[in-house]
């Protein structure tokens, strides 16, 4: 396979040539359409972010740690968990996987680049500057106390409080508008990576030979594009009332504020497929990668993808059951919600059955994928119990809920795009992220989570509310809010170790080679990093796994596909 | 890769340019489902102030124009395909003037409506969705004639050849797109709502 | 830190530090609550819905525990014994793509599962929501605002606030109090999770939702719907009598304020502060000139034992605290400080003493 590409001068590689200044370097960053600087650029986007969201995030623990505690303003922690939860889902999740779709699309279909490069890049800059714009709210705007700064309404924004009458000044309208703009991104690049998948495969790539990684992506993105866009309407009508004396969410004229409610979670659901199935995709790669053995059920895990991409989109009032529907409505997502259960059950037994009789080799990615695999399971389960509507009134609005979805979104989703940084990396920089650090990394962030979100669903069940700035001190909750955001800590400790590996490794790690897992895909037929133009001659595919073809010529897989 | 006993097939895959606008057009038409789906839901609620049938005048000749400009951008497109160039440009300017009277008789309606009638977009819940609605469709067909002109100026500086076809057709979805969201809008503003 | 392959020593241990950590954090939850107690665990029911909702649960979480169980117990397995160990040798594994009978088992299983669970669930949201309001049962109204409770009882002509006062409920002759739920202004929602599942109050689109004590205490909630700065605040107290308690209780809040011939002469001058002050734009007193509707009912304010919606007690000194400034004890409540004078404080604090 390293015949097929062979490295040239002046191919992607460090950031800096030799003999190009700071200033060259950083101007070739700049004007790229590459999709593979552009997939580091969004990573790198997200990753600060995810600082951002994270101290966000200690702020809130710190306040909850004891009753009545007096670390923030109430103001100030209600700008808080607004913010922390608009940055994570928009300005962390959403650019982590779409910077590794952008990165590894074409390169796992034997193409040079994304379908349209330029519009690549306009996604990635539109969407930092929707960030720059949201954080500029902290100290931009002007207007009453509670409104003179950062959004305070929550990252669903629920109408009437985003109303003129209750969220006076601009912080509302910086929240509105910073999302609106990355949702155009975000549906950019959804564009980008849904015609690239049809239309740039290598020759003998069906859609039945495409990596279960594309398939995905292409579900995932085609889901962005159904999805994002209500809430790019419902936040037109939202700007439409607050700027042009409109009525859509005006109780008091006859609008309703329920319908907010459906507009946003019509997106607010499969929103968070759209994040968990390159998680899923992640998943898929690697497990069969470190067990030895094809993905299993390939079809299957094909078919489940695409029947949860649709699933997905009939769910959504799954977050609105204590709103008042009727009954039979209330039944009807009930029934919704337990269905799309189904197929994402099967991919978990798929999973299982691509390591059951294999030889799992349990590299730092593989740890992390592991750890994928019993935390979505968990999540998955209290997933069901939220499904079930009369227990969801119990539930919904309390930290069960906060609990459930961080299980999905760190236990998760965090834990699969973990795996992919220590099983990509390689491939983007040409060197290993160090083992002991990612094992450091790995037990650290396993224990800080688990105390963190195991515990946080007990005051859920005590009938701890979410979103509240501090609480009564007979109600049960102290110590384990206390024991929640101890260990929150300790997952940034674990960040910490994440980061200084990425640095410390980028100079000094082992260099990695085309291939250093053995693995069966284009992108690790190509040089590390690869060149600009990825392949020297395009390849031709004939099974799932071409490199497994290559290097097992005795028993290839397009004997039994 | 090791000689493969099965020749692969020969490759042909859809053009980007299609399947971009395809996408494209699946999103805007999710845009336009939430603003329809808001119409329809708020119709007969409104508290205050003109109803449709109170002020609402069916705009059979601007929905005609628009609707013809899809004929006749398809003709200019098959003129291009066909390499007969005056035919093309003919058919486009049609195409543009068609869209130009659709967008001054919104403005006309509106006009009257806002003067007249009463009507804003802050008058009541019918003015809201109603303003929205055929608003954000009057919007799509000023970035049309935005996109329509850029052709016709290019036509005129002899810029667009034949090879040019398949890139006037994928703006010509667009188009298109832009002609049935009307029809959708129509039925539901003007029959429906009546 | 090597991670264990081979060493299933450590592995075992790791199992039991998991077994040992989710035993405890259940331990957590295992809390018995007698009805005066504070707690506001949902698995503590006291009221039919909540005792339908506890059933359900409870099912559900067996359906789930056994499925962790089967699946948790699997990719353990999976996980340790197909590790590649050092004595292996280099060839891979067989190479399995599939199995269609696998796949149809474990999709025809959950799906039946779903159906199992979709059934159960219809059945409580049937009974809970769709309950049929009895004779006899006791009607309240309960309208959200910033950041306090409306209740208006329209059965026997009154309004109070923030804390709500219902009949016991006797299992053979149910006298249920019914709930219908409004907002003011934002989205709140009223959660008791020892007598029910919470219901949100939202504007423009009025919801219902019942209890059924049967047993007699206080039991605590709170707003579940962020509704602005102080949502944390926004507690909710229902005490729940017998109806000879609750008769009575009723008779008094029928009843407008005294006279002023009954005041001392300090409470007479407050009333006049009250009066003259804005106070009466926001708040009402029966029988006097005080009409408002945007703050709370004060007719019987020292009937209640909290003021600012639960959060502090309804003693003298706090609630002199309170009419002084509202922001030094909930920062963020809407009721504004009329920089009154420290006289002038004494003497409202004085009137609102003898609102009984």
């Amino acid at each position: 396979m390293a015949s097929d590409s062979v490295p040239i001068q002046g191919a992607l590689g460090l950031p800096r040539e030799s003999g190009s200044t700071w200033a060259q370097a950083l101007h070739e960053w700049v004007i790229t359409v590459d999709h593979k600087k552009l997939g580091l650029m969004y990573i790198g986007m997200a990753l600060l972010f995810l600082v951002i969201g994270g101290i966000e995030a200690v702020i809130m623990r710190i306040q909850l740690a004891a009753a009545h505690a007096s670390f923030v303003s109430p103001e100030v922690f209600n700008r808080m968990f607004t913010m922390h939860g608009t940055t994570m889902i928009f300005w962390v999740v959403m650019p982590l996987v779409f910077g590794f779709g952008v990165y590894l699309v074409p390169l796992m279909i034997g193409a040079r680049d994304m379908a349209f490069p330029r519009l690549n890049a306009w996604g990635f800059w539109i969407t930092l500057f929707g960030g720059v714009l949201l954080y500029f709210s902290f100290i931009g705007g002007d207007g009453l106390y509670g409104a003179g700064s950062a959004p305070d309404v929550g990252w669903w924004a629920y109408a009437p409080l985003t109303s003129p009458a209750f969220s006076k000044g601009h912080s509302t309208d910086y929240w509105t508008i910073a999302v609106l703009i990355a949702g155009f991104g975000s549906v950019a690049t959804a564009v980008n990576l849904v015609t690239t998948i049809i239309t740039m495969r290598c020759p003998g790539m069906t859609a039945g030979k495409m990596p279960l990684l594309v398939w995905m992506y292409l579900v995932m993105s085609g889901m962005v594009l159904f999805a994002i866009t209500p809430l790019t309407a419902a936040q037109l009508m939202l700007m439409v009332d607050r700027y042009l004396g409109g009525h859509f969410f005006d109780t008091q004229a006859g609008g309703s504020a329920v319908i907010w409610m459906h507009f946003f979670w019509i997106f607010g659901h499969p929103e968070v497929y759209i994040l968990v199935i390159p998680a899923f995709a992640f998943i898929s790669e690697i497990v069969p990668v470190f067990s030895r053995k094809p993905i299993f059920g390939y079809p299957i895990m094909v078919a489940a993808t695409v029947a949860i991409g649709f699933v997905s989109t009939s769910v959504w009032a799954h977050h609105m059951f204590t709103v008042g529907m009727a009954s039979y409505s209330n039944a009807f997502f009930v029934f919704s919600t337990m269905a799309i259960g189904v197929p994402t059950g099967i991919k978990i037994f798929n999973w299982l059955g691509t390591m059951w009789g294999g030889k799992i080799h349990y590299a730092v990615p593989m740890m992390f994928a592991l750890g994928f695999l019993f935390q979505f399971l968990i999540a998955g389960l209290t997933g069901i119990m939220l499904s079930a509507a009369p227990f969801n009134w119990q539930l919904s609005g309390s930290y069960f809920v906060v609990a459930h979805f961080h299980y999905v979104i760190v236990g998760g989703i965090m834990f699969a795009l973990f795996a992919a940084f220590y099983y990509w990396y390689p491939k983007m920089t040409g060197r290993m992220l160090d083992e002991t650090l990612g094992k450091w990394h790995f037990w650290l962030f396993l224990i800080g989570f688990h105390i963190t979100f195991d515990l946080m669903h007990i005051p859920g069940i005590l009938g701890m509310p979410r979103r509240i700035y501090t609480y009564e001190p007979a109600r049960g909750w102290d110590q384990l809010n206390l024991l929640v955001s101890l260990g929150a800590l300790i997952q940034g400790v674990a960040i910490l170790c994440f980061v200084v590996n990425m640095i410390w490794s980028y100079f000094r790690g082992r260099p990695a080679g085309n291939d250093p897992w053995d693995a069966w895909t284009l992108e690790w037929a190509t040089a590390s990093p690869p060149p600009a133009y990825n392949f020297a001659t395009t390849p031709e595919v004939l099974s799932r796994r071409p490199l497994w073809d290559a290097k097992h010529p005795e028993d290839p897989d397009w004997k039994y596909e | 890769m090791s000689a493969a006993p099965v020749a692969i097939a020969p490759w042909t895959l859809p053009s980007r340019g299609r399947v971009g606008m395809f996408c494209l057009i699946a999103a805007e038409a999710a845009i336009f489902t939430i603003f329809v789906v808001a119409y329809i839901f708020y119709l007969g609620k409104s508290v205050t102030g003109p109803t449709p049938q109170q002020v609402l005048e069916i705009p059979i000749f601007n929905t005609i124009c628009l609707l013809s400009s899809s004929l006749t951008i398809h003709l200019a497109e098959r003129a291009l395909e066909h390499g007969r160039m005056v035919p093309f440009k003919l058919f486009w300017f049609v195409t543009f003037a068609l869209g130009a009277i659709f967008l001054g008789g919104t403005a006309l309606e509106w006009h009257r409506l806002i003067y007249t009638s009463g009507l804003t977009i802050s008058t009541n819940l019918f003015g809201t969705t109603y303003y929205s609605l055929v608003g954000l469709h009057a919007f799509h067909v000023i970035v049309g004639l935005l996109g329509l002109g850029l052709v016709m100026v290019l036509a005129l500086a002899s810029k667009v050849r034949q090879e040019h076809a398949s890139r006037v057709g994928v703006f010509s979805l667009y188009w298109h797109f832009v002609d049935a969201v009307w029809v959708v809008v129509f039925t539901v503003v003007y029959i429906i709502g009546r | 830190m090597k991670v264990a392959s081979g060493n299933s020593l450590k592995l075992r241990h790791m199992l039991g530090l998991a077994g040992a950590w989710w035993s405890a954090a259940a331990c957590c939850l295992a809390q018995s609550a007698p009805p005066n107690s504070t707690s506001t665990n949902i698995f503590a029911p006291d009221s039919t819905p909540a005792d339908q909702i506890f059933g359900l649960s409870i099912f559900v979480l067996v359906v789930t525990g056994t499925i962790f169980a089967i699946v948790f117990g699997l990719l353990l397995y999976a996980a340790i014994k197909f590790r590649k160990r050092a004595s292996d040798d280099i060839r891979e594994p067989l190479q399995i793509y599939g199995s269609d009978q696998l796949e149809l088992a474990w999709t025809v299983i959950p799906v039946l599962i779903v159906i199992v669970l979709f059934m159960t669930s219809a059945r409580v949201i049937h009974s809970v929501q769709d309950a049929r309001q009895p004779p006899g049962s006791v009607e309240v109204t309960v309208v959200g605002h910033q950041f306090w409770w409306e209740y208006r009882y329209p059965q026997y002509g009154f309004v109070t606030a923030n804390e709500l006062h219902v009949p016991v409920s006797d299992p053979a002759h149910p006298t249920p109090t019914f709930l219908a739920l409004l907002s003011a202004d934002t989205d709140h929602s009223f959660w008791i999770p020892r007598l029910a599942g919470k219901t949100d109050l939202i504007a423009n689109h009025p919801n219902s939702t019942w209890i059924d004590p049967h047993e007699i205490g206080l039991y605590l909630g709170q707003c579940a719907q962020y509704c602005g700065t102080q949502h944390a605040k926004m507690l909710l107290r229902a005490h729940v009598e017998s109806r000879a308690d609750f008769d009575r209780w009723v008779q008094t809040q029928q009843q407008s304020a005294r006279e002023e011939s009954a005041l001392s002469p300090e409470a007479l001058e407050g009333r006049r502060v009250f009066n003259a002050t804005a106070c009466i734009n926001c708040h009402a007193i029966r029988g006097t000139e005080a009409q408002g509707r945007f703050g709370p009912d004060l007719t019987h304010l020292m009937s209640r034992e909290t003021i600012a919606a639960g959060v502090v007690p309804n003693a003298a000194a706090d609630l002199r605290r309170w009419v002084q400034n509202p922001a030094a004890i909930k920062p963020g409540s809407l009721m504004p400080s009329m920089n009154l004078t420290d006289k002038e404080l004494d003497e409202v604090t004085a009137y609102l003493l003898t609102l009984h």
